[in-house]
């Protein structure tokens, strides 16, 4: 099978092609140093992104608290973590790095507040 | 009220200019913000690549805001919120308002470090009617990630900036349907990374060297059509792709907020929409400019190194350390769209320049000229008018130039 990825390791983004079977690459051209070899390798067998986005939030400044993932997750983790995340609702204070959900989805990757909110009384 | 040092808005400009203007020894400031809390956009850009320059590891906007303010709390700064400034004055007086009424300060030095805002639609002359559902692409990431609000289903975004390609990404992972990134331009003005991972990941197209023709819906925004341009950027007839959605996102550029500096009756440089300064960051003795105020900027770290060095040239200003010899020019010459700061003292012991240039190259030359003499040249990789370039600028360079400075890039083909 052949693929195209643009590398994203540094601003000069190499366009490298790609020919692999189900679990090795058997042939890469266009990449202009190692770690493109090795970006290839990771987005082809094990793509990992982190996540960020947002919780509901009580009695805070806004209605909904900045979180993400403490570690890169499975790309393919992104969107059962999203419906998971829909569903919670925190109170404040929250300090900056609280655990919100520990081990989400059996993951081993916990969900962070990215941001302190102080309690307010309206 | 009088204060030496009064800074104008607290976002990470702000932030930065006062706890470095306070480290450099001006004790004496007030930092003013129009928002309910400091952090500025910081607060709203929950995605993650900030601080790589600055923290040495990759935060989110709010993260990175967050540092600024448990560091900025630390230290016996005023800070004012829910604070518009309506008016400055040459002579250094303040006029701002809030919910206690309008205050005059009288202050000793200003920075400006107040930001920017986004082109509209009407600064982009859109076709068609103003139906409901055109935002931009900032608005509606305001309202997603701080009010819980996703301002549609169907989305279009115009514009390939990142805070399109960050967006497509966030609306997509909030369940919306991105259908496509339309940019003018043969090539696209974000980070690659962006283009991989917000949009081929969520197999949304990049349409190149299109724009959009057309626009339905009176009330309300029922479809768009693209269509594709020449050289010249002009619409190509009758190959328009129509998409039925109910939201468009626009993000098209953003311009210095410069309306503070229009009622000191000063001129805006015409490249980037902001004050003329020289290489102390000011537009006229004792207030500055630092930030996305002065230029735009691409990544934060930028931002808050411009604005720290603000913080320390006006405790240098309130120690009379600055100079006030004639100045010199910097003209933006071949293949370079601007160039700041725009002038220099002639006895200037360096300064860092920031410049963008005209269009993407793998390789060039900068090059520096006295009038048409060149004094220094110097390779750089990888240029793209999407990136700001920064290059310190060293006193023997300065020391011999005596008509103006005049600064190309120059292509290296290989």
């Amino acid at each position: 099978m052949n693929k195209q990825f643009i590398c994203i390791c540094c601003p000069k983004g190499c366009i490298i092609d790609v020919t692999y079977d189900h679990d090795k690459i058997e042939n890469i051209q266009g990449n202009s140093c190692k770690r493109g070899a090795s970006y290839v390798q990771d987005e082809l067998f094990s793509p990992t992104r982190m996540l960020t986005s947002t919780v509901k939030i009580n009695n805070a400044m806004h209605k909904m608290l900045s979180v993400q993932t403490d570690k890169p997750i499975p790309k393919d983790m992104i969107f059962p973590i999203m419906k998971q995340l829909r569903h919670i609702c925190v109170e404040a204070p929250i300090n900056i790095n609280d655990i919100i959900i520990a081990n989400i989805l059996d993951t081993g990757v916990n969900i962070i507040a990215t941001r302190s909110m102080e309690k307010i009384t309206k | 009220m009088n204060k030496k040092l009064v800074i104008i808005g607290a976002g990470s400009g702000g932030l930065c200019a006062a706890i470095s203007a306070y480290k450099h020894g001006t004790h004496d400031i007030l930092l003013i913000e129009q928002d309910q809390e400091t952090g500025g956009i910081l607060n709203q850009c929950i995605h993650n690549g900030f601080g790589l320059h600055t923290f040495q590891e990759e935060l989110t906007g709010p993260a990175f805001a967050q540092r600024l303010k448990d560091e900025i709390a630390q230290l016996p700064i005023d800070i004012w919120l829910d604070t518009c400034v309506t008016n400055i004055t040459k002579e250094k007086m303040v006029i701002c308002q809030n919910k206690n009424g309008i205050h005059h300060i009288q202050a000793q030095a200003i920075i400006i470090t107040a930001g920017c805002y986004e082109r509209s639609q009407g600064a982009i002359a859109l076709t068609g009617h103003r139906p409901k559902g055109i935002y931009t692409a900032g608005q509606a990431q305001k309202y997603l990630n701080q009010d819980g609000y996703l301002v549609g289903k169907n989305v279009f975004i115009l514009g390939s900036g990142d805070i399109g390609l960050i967006m497509a990404r966030r609306m997509s992972l909030e369940g919306a349907k991105v259908y496509g990134v339309a940019e003018i331009m043969p090539y696209s003005n974000g980070l690659k990374r962006n283009i991989v991972q917000c949009l081929d990941d969520f197999d949304i197209p990049l349409y190149l060297s299109h724009t959009i023709s057309n626009i339905f819906g009176k009330d309300k925004l029922e479809a768009i059509e693209i269509s594709p341009v020449d050289e010249n950027r002009q619409i190509i007839p009758n190959q328009a792709k129509r998409f039925n959605v109910d939201t468009l996102l626009l993000s098209v550029g953003l311009i210095p907020e410069n309306s503070l500096i229009y009622q000191l009756g000063l001129p805006l440089d015409t490249k980037t929409k902001g004050p003329i300064v020289d290489e102390f960051l000011q537009l006229l003795p004792g207030i500055f400019a630092a930030g996305n105020g002065l230029h735009v900027h691409d990544l934060v770290d930028h931002v808050a190194s411009e604005a720290r060095q603000a913080g320390i040239n006006a405790s240098l200003y309130l120690e009379n350390k600055l100079s006030n010899k004639p100045m010199i020019q910097i003209i933006p010459g071949e293949n370079v769209s601007y160039c700041v700061p725009q002038f220099f003292h002639q006895d200037s012991s360096g300064f860092k320049l920031s410049l963008r240039v005209k269009l993407p190259m793998p390789k060039a030359k900068l090059q520096f000229f006295d009038d048409n003499k060149l004094l220094k040249e110097q390779v750089m990789m990888n240029l793209f008018p999407a990136e700001m370039v920064t290059y310190q600028i060293s006193a023997d360079v300065l020391a011999s130039i005596s008509t103006k400075l005049t600064i190309k890039a120059v292509m290296i083909n290989e």
